[in-house]
């Protein structure tokens, strides 16, 4: 068996390389366009209009359009990459159709970069050549110090300026994923596509006589495997956004195409269910998924190796697999880019996972909120079962198995495990009692593995580039990254993934960019609805699941909204309360009621009506809810409030009795005043008020009505003076 | 005289009622049903022909929601139950434009609530609701995946960023003269 798959998947690798041969794929230029929710609605559709008009126009054959998902640079979107063999690729920033149009043109027909508009200002596309080496734990330690120095000293010997080739020292690159020899440290050489590793000074200044100015790969220094991230740091080593990250989830985001299974498999897709399937034991990839210290991403942290042995040992005849793409957290979209950007990945982590525990079905329950996921999981999905890695005898194996999709239909708890399986069996999704838990008795009363998007886009990653590693990159209980969807009060939103044991403050202040506008950070809400917040004095905590849970919130799955001294805690509790009252399935008692006897005290607190005893009331309830609910959802729902009532009880008290809201956010508690000293009479605000209680005269004072102000706070926003302040 | 009268022993007018239960939906959704009743777990697809159904109508209508029950042989209580267990689901048609407001984490406290405060008073409608003249519907969403741009609102498939309450008179004004260019377009 294991001759026959691996001539299977020779010849699937051998066919999809010639089918790319045949696009010119890597030879011509290409305009990688983004495409998912976030870059369309940005413009990315026009983009990729503006550009098919240019290239029809032009004549050209030799330029290609490329569709990427997305990196998850949101804030900068659309973006488009322009890729010329031999040239450093250029990323663009927050382009139009206008843009598209001059970077066509300048650029791409003339070869004249627009640096304006080049993403996050990055430079080095400048240079003829980038050396990125690793500045992490495992690869730091070269001879005589760090590597960057040693390339340094080469490039002054050879009288090589920053101005021609420049050095960056970025996070693991992910080159300690294939064997090395023993204390070589990994770097990449743009645009070249090139690895080497490096021991000595030697190899440095070989590197750069014979690569850099000879012109040619030196061979006996090449990494000769694909290291895990190789394409990712290629593409965008020089963007700081990204090189601080670490890519193993998202491995293939914004490099392939997600409509495109040949792109998948051509880095490195489907090795890993091959290799499975070559060794013929499932006990060994749960062993493998064991070792890696695999965590489910969906918010629980469940050791996903132990799941999978618990189910297989509970197969008799039938058991399935469920991928959960019901990414309910009102705050977060990791699980959407992921299957809209590398669809293929998680499909082969089910179909590895299903190998290993015995199923024959999987099903992929996705939001019908995401439809552009679900129309990209359905190609997917059609591709695997044309080219057989889907369906009857997977590649010559023997193992049969097939993937379904189910929609949700916008309902919270159902992405609760028991409840989701309700709603695959057409019923109201309301979760049920467990034990037994899904592993014994799940999906038709048989054994089921349900695991997150996320978790399952690592599986591939940690058969192919070993299961120790993956470990390593993360911390002592936690193997591998964590992506986080970084919003609010931010300044570069967007998809982030981190090490296991990355701190909050290297997330939102390095890779995050701090809070904008010259505010103070104030706390950062991690877990969504049932997370907590972590205020800014803890925020050297490393992000891990023992870790968060210890402060009273909870990883999650991976929202991370960092909020600034405007937004009121009791606010943000009662915004989470108020959709989990929204939510609540309503099958047991203390959640049902509980939720909503809390939202109506967070009201009265908001409101200016609190009393101190209500603070306590709260507090209790909080506990009974916590304790007696059912399911997840009524368990962590008192989250938000029991955190911030630990870490920002001072603004709840203020609230009940001084009747003011410290941030100022609470209408019922502000009002607004005109400063006489200030005011010049403009004339703006009067006429903006849309109850007009705004009086005064042309070039005099004006003056607010109290009793007729309704608080919009339009003057506030429309004086151009300042004199409109919020009390 | 009633032809559905259940005393009336002698005729089973079985037939009648899977014609009429076919009839109220279209065909395509028939023959959709007919597959699913060939699953070993039929009941499974529920949800599946509901997304469907809404998908052609808009909405779940009583009649199509009866339909679906006779043709599944579900009963019609257990698809209500469904039908209305699910945010997803509608029984009420839907205005011409749907205007969706998000009201995730990251809009919400980048005041999402007032934008959707004016959207409100200027529609004179609440949320879950349609405006007299079937032109707008108001929706709360939860994230769009698109919280770069918070505040987000999504008009149909349209996504506006970076809205203020400023901004909404002007944008139901382009819908609403959108909406008078077609009717006059399809008079001309
Ligand atoms: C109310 C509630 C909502 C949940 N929502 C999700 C979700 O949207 N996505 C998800 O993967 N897991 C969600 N979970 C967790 C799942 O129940 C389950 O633990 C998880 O999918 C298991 O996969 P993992 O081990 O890979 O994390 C939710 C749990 C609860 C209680
Ligand atoms: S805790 Fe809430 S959501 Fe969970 S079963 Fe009880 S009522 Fe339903
Ligand atoms: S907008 Fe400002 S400056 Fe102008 S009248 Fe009002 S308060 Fe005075
Ligand atoms: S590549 Fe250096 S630590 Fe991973
Ligand atoms: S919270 Fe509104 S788009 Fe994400």
């Amino acid at each position: 068996m294991t001759a026959k798959v691996e001539k299977a998947y020779q010849k699937l690798l051998q066919d999809t390389l010639k089918r790319l041969q045949e696009r010119e794929f890597g030879q011509a230029i290409r305009i990688q366009v983004g495409s998912a929710t976030c870059e369309n609605a940005a413009g990315a559709q026009q983009v990729w209009q503006e550009f098919e008009k240019n290239i029809r126009t032009s004549g050209r054959t030799d330029i290609r359009l490329h569709r990427v998902g997305c990196t998850g640079r949101c804030s900068c979107e659309p973006i488009v990459g322009v890729l010329i063999p031999g040239k450093m690729p250029v990323k663009y920033e927050r382009v139009d159709a206008e843009l598209a149009h001059r970077i066509f043109v300048e650029h791409v027909l003339n070869g004249n970069p627009l640096a304006a508009h080049v993403l996050d200002n990055a430079g080095d596309f400048n240079a003829d050549w980038q050396i990125v080496v690793c500045d992490s734990r495992h690869c730091g330690a070269c001879v005589n110090g760090s590597v960057a120095k040693v390339f340094r000293a080469a490039l002054e010997e050879a009288e090589l300026g920053p101005d021609r080739v420049r050095i960056s020292e970025v996070g693991c690159l992910g080159f300690c994923s294939v064997p090395r020899p023993e204390g070589a440290t990994t770097v990449l050489v743009r645009p070249s596509h090139t690895a080497y590793n490096v021991k000595t000074p030697e190899d440095a200044r070989r590197i750069v006589r014979e690569h850099l100015i000879g012109g040619h790969a030196v061979e006996d220094l090449r990494v000769t495997e694909l290291p895990i991230s190789l394409n990712y740091f290629d593409l965008y080593g020089d963007v700081a956004f990204f090189s601080s990250q670490n890519r193993i989830a998202l491995r293939n985001a914004g490099i392939v195409d997600p409509e495109n299974i040949d792109e998948y498999i051509r880095y490195n897709g489907f090795r890993a269910l091959a290799m499975a399937l070559m060794k013929g034991e499932p006990e060994w990839v749960i062993e493998q998924v064991k070792t890696s210290k695999l965590r489910g991403r969906g918010g629980g942290g469940f050791p996903t190796g132990q799941k999978w042995e618990l189910t297989r040992k509970n197969v008799r005849d039938m058991c399935y697999i469920i991928c959960n793409a019901d990414e309910g957290d009102p705050g977060a979209f990791m699980d959407r880019s992921t299957l809209e950007s590398d669809p293929f990945s998680v499909i082969e982590g089910m179909l590895i996972g299903g190998y290993a525990v015995g199923a024959k079905e999987g099903y992929f329950y996705v939001r019908a909120e995401y439809p552009l996921a679900i129309r990209r999981i359905e190609k997917a999905l059609d591709q695997c079962r044309a080219l057989g890695l889907l369906g009857k005898n997977i590649l010559g194996s023997g193992f049969s198995m097939d993937i379904d999709i189910r929609l949700g239909a916008g309902a919270f708890v159902c992405g609760e495990e028991t409840a989701l399986i309700h709603s695959i069996m057409g019923k109201r999704g309301q979760p049920r009692i467990r034990p037994p838990f899904p592993a014994e008795s799940g999906l038709w009363g048989k054994p089921t593995v349900i695991n997150n998007v996320e978790t399952f886009a690592n599986v591939p990653a940690i058969l192919t580039y070993g299961a120790e590693w993956f470990a390593r990159v993360g911390t002592e209980n936690s193997g591998g990254t964590k992506v986080f969807a970084l919003a609010g009060k931010v300044n570069h939103t967007g998809l982030v993934e981190v090490p296991m044991g990355t701190t909050i403050r290297e997330v939102v202040e390095k890779i995050g960019g701090g809070v904008p506008g010259g505010r103070t950070l104030k706390g950062v809400q991690t877990g969504g609805p049932a997370g907590g917040i972590i205020p800014a004095h803890l925020i050297d905590t490393p992000i891990d699941f023992d870790t968060l849970g210890k402060l009273g919130s909870i990883m999650g799955s991976g929202g991370m909204i960092v909020l600034d001294e405007t937004d009121c805690m009791v606010d943000v509790a009662k915004f989470f309360m108020a959709f989990c009252q929204d939510e609540s399935c309503g099958k047991c008692t203390p959640c049902r009621e509980g939720t909503k006897r809390m939202l109506e005290i967070l009201e009265r607190i908001t409101s200016g009506k609190g009393t101190l005893e209500d603070i306590d009331k709260l507090e209790r309830l909080a506990q009974l809810v916590k304790h007696t609910s059912l399911c997840g959802l009524g368990r962590a729902a008192p989250n938000p409030v029991l955190s911030t009532l630990k870490y920002y009880r001072e603004e709840y008290i203020a609230h009940v009795t001084e009747r003011r809201c410290p941030a100022r956010k609470c209408r019922a508690l502000i009002h607004y005043e005109i400063d006489a000293a200030k005011c010049v009479g403009c004339t703006m605000c009067a006429r903006n008020c849309p109850v007009s209680c705004i009086s005064g005269t042309r070039k005099e004072p004006h003056v607010i009505d109290q009793n007729k102000c309704i608080k919009c706070g339009r003057c506030f926003e429309v004086c151009r003076f300042d004199a409109v302040a919020r009390v | 005289m009633s032809t559905h009268c259940c005393c009336n022993g002698s005729t089973d007018n079985r037939e009648a009622v899977m014609a009429a239960a076919r009839a109220a939906l279209t065909p395509e959704i028939v023959a959709f049903i007919e597959t699913c009743r060939a699953d070993e777990h039929p009941e499974g697809q529920l949800i599946r022909v509901l997304h469907k159904v809404q998908e052609h109508y808009g909405y779940l209508g009583q009649d199509q929601l009866n339909a679906v029950a006779q043709l599944l042989q579900v009963s019609t209580s257990k698809v209500t139950g469904v039908a209305t267990f699910y945010h997803f689901f509608r029984t009420e048609p839907r205005g011409r434009y749907v205007i969706s407001v998000c009201l995730g984490t990251a809009c919400y406290v980048k005041g999402a609530e007032r934008v959707s405060e004016k959207l409100s008073e200027e529609l004179g409608i609440h949320f879950g609701e349609t405006t007299k003249d079937g032109l707008f519907s108001l929706n709360a969403t939860r994230c769009l995946g698109t919280c770069s741009l918070a505040p987000v609102v999504m008009v149909n498939d349209d996504v506006f960023g970076d809205m203020t309450p400023d901004k909404v008179p002007s944008l139901l004004e382009q819908y609403a003269r959108k909406a008078q260019k077609e009717s006059q377009q399809k008079e001309a």
